[in-house]
């Protein structure tokens, strides 16, 4: 937070060293060093089972690395929990849909709400504070479209609803940094472009570095700045978009039968 | 027609005091998954110290209060001693509880002595009002007044302010809570404080209503809650006060009606919700 750009450490908001991480004999993620940059949008690609999850949860907190470590903004984090990462400005997204089921739309975000103005423990709240709140996170609800759906119950939401309130939950934390796990897994073919839209919303606000997870390249090529390939829980390529496509490791190991198609939707 | 309000009120009151103690149990077992065994002792320990209390200071005002934070302070012992070790282990958790159970209500027995104690209703609370030929007693009059009043206020702090926002979440999820950047720990600890609170009420208030106190008192009444528990839904207030007011009110019915069925009513009627709906009848968890 020093101001100064000169120093090229500076501009990288995320950044892992030898992170590694074994589970039994099972070497899930092994020796990937990463860097991600300020306010950019890094893609992390790979098939499933490459390790990508188990990376995201490295750098949220939920699993500690057997060795490695994870620098954010500039200081170590590698011992912190996830709430305390929470707090310094990371926010994550689940695979598994993770929002309040009993809770409405609106109750779920001001939740996030509360949590990010700090104000966690008051038993009391005024009533001005509360409706400030409310205010909130109705602005967050309309930024991924569902301002129409403030009073319903999370679990009579559709499956793309729940993603997208997901998406303002984690918004109204106001996160620096957002890592998005598969956003659009197990939506509906339709319901796909709108989460796309609502990404692509905060990508353009400028202001938040997305580091996100997705194992169909051509969902994120046009919105990604950098995209890092895992394979079998190494990092194989890392680079900009049309460098990765012409990448042949990563042509033979990853792209396999999708290379074909990739190939004529970004060859011209 | 007056034995039929004056069951209704017993019913009722016990209804009332066995929801102050349900209330606590089914908040924190809703929250941290704890299956708290000591909230008993808590009861007893309310019950004792309001006596105490109220001998000491001849308010009964005082008493209850003083009970109340004797129960708060001893949930917070509680918690950061007993419980915080053995979170998300089940078999750890009834071992241990049941063990503090056994010994605050022996540390009863050493402070205040083996012996029950009589326990006096206060003289402004005394007595029975007689409307239109109905008796009604003073002091379970009182008791259904508290438990009401409780049952709106832990409503209104649940659905309407930020911790209760943060409990109710909880209930449903505490790892989101916690990835939210909320301290859920310190929320647990609350909780439990506020449990044991309404434990501790629940006893300071059964005192006078039952005359005599004793050192195993909270085991019948743990029991019961328990039961409420189960049959309103784990971690719902809504359940655990409908449930308390429909074993209570079936308690004082077959009492006076069937008596040889009175202790099996309630094992019956937990059976019949399981066997229906396994989640309670307002269970907030799948």
């Amino acid at each position: 937070m020093s101001g100064r750009r000169t120093d090229q450490a500076d501009d990288m908001i995320l950044e892992t060293e030898g992170l590694t991480i074994a589970f039994g004999g099972h070497v899930a993620v092994q020796e990937v060093s990463l860097k991600v940059e300020r306010n950019r949008f890094k893609s992390i690609i790979g098939p499933n089972g490459a390790g990508k999850t188990t990376l995201f949860n490295l750098l949220s907190g939920q699993l500690r690395p057997t060795a490695g470590y994870v620098r954010f903004k500039g200081k170590d984090i590698t011992p912190l929990a996830p709430f305390q990462r929470t707090r310094l400005g990371m926010g994550r997204s689940f695979q598994i849909t993770n929002v309040f089921p009993n809770l409405t739309v609106l109750e779920n975000v001001r939740l996030a709400v509360q949590s990010q103005q700090g104000v966690r423990l008051n038993w009391y709240a005024s009533a001005k504070a509360y409706r400030r709140f409310e205010e909130e996170a109705k602005h967050w609800l309309d930024m991924v479209l569902l301002g129409n759906r403030i009073g319903v119950m999370a679990n009579y939401l559709a499956h793309g609803e729940k993603r997208k309130l997901e998406l303002a939950m984690l918004l109204a934390l106001q996160p620096d940094l957002l890592l998005l796990d598969e956003p659009t897994a197990g939506i509906s073919i339709e319901e796909v472009p709108a989460i796309l839209e609502v990404i692509r919303k905060v990508k353009e606000a400028g202001n938040r570095t997305i580091v996100l997870i997705e194992h169909k390249m051509d969902m994120v090529l046009d919105l990604s700045d950098s995209i890092a390939v895992l394979f079998n829980g190494k990092l194989l390529a890392d680079g900009r978009p049309e460098d990765i496509m012409n990448n042949e490791t990563v042509q033979a190991a990853y792209l396999g039968g999708l290379y074909d198609d990739a190939v004529a939707s970004a060859g011209d | 027609m007056n034995g039929i309000i004056n069951l209704l009120v017993n019913g009722l009151a016990t209804g009332m005091l066995i929801f102050l103690l349900a209330s606590g149990l089914t908040l924190i077992f809703g929250l941290m998954s704890v299956l708290n065994f000591a909230h008993g002792g808590l009861f007893a320990w309310g019950a004792y110290g309001g006596v105490w209390l109220y001998a000491a200071t001849g308010s009964f005002f005082v008493a209850i209060l003083g009970a109340v934070v004797i129960g708060m302070l001893l949930g917070l012992v509680l918690e950061r001693l007993v419980i915080r070790p053995v979170y998300g282990n089940h078999i750890q958790q009834i071992l241990v509880t049941l063990g503090a159970m056994l010994v605050l209500s022996e540390l009863l027995k050493v402070v205040f002595g083996p012996n029950p104690l009589k326990a006096d209703v206060p003289p402004l609370l005394n007595g029975s009002w007689e409307v239109e030929g109905v008796i009604l007693i003073k002091y379970r009059l009182f008791i259904i007044c508290i438990g009401a009043i409780v049952f709106a206020g832990l409503l209104f702090v649940l659905k309407r302010t930020k911790i209760g926002l943060i409990v109710r979440a909880g209930v449903m999820n505490p790892e989101m809570v916690q990835a939210l950047g909320i301290p859920i720990r310190r929320v647990f600890t609350l909780v439990f404080m506020a449990g044991a609170g309404l434990a501790a009420l629940g006893g300071a208030l059964l005192a006078p209503y039952s005359g005599v106190i004793f050192a195993e008192m909270g085991m019948q009444f743990a029991i019961l809650a328990f039961i409420v528990v189960v049959i309103g839904g784990m971690g719902s207030i809504q359940g655990s006060a409908f449930a308390a007011l429909l074993v209570g009110l079936s308690g004082a019915f077959m009492a006076y009606y069937v008596p040889e069925l009175s202790l099996a009513a309630n094992m019956l009627l937990m059976v019949i919700v399981l066997l229906i709906k396994p989640s309670g009848l307002f269970g907030a968890k799948g």
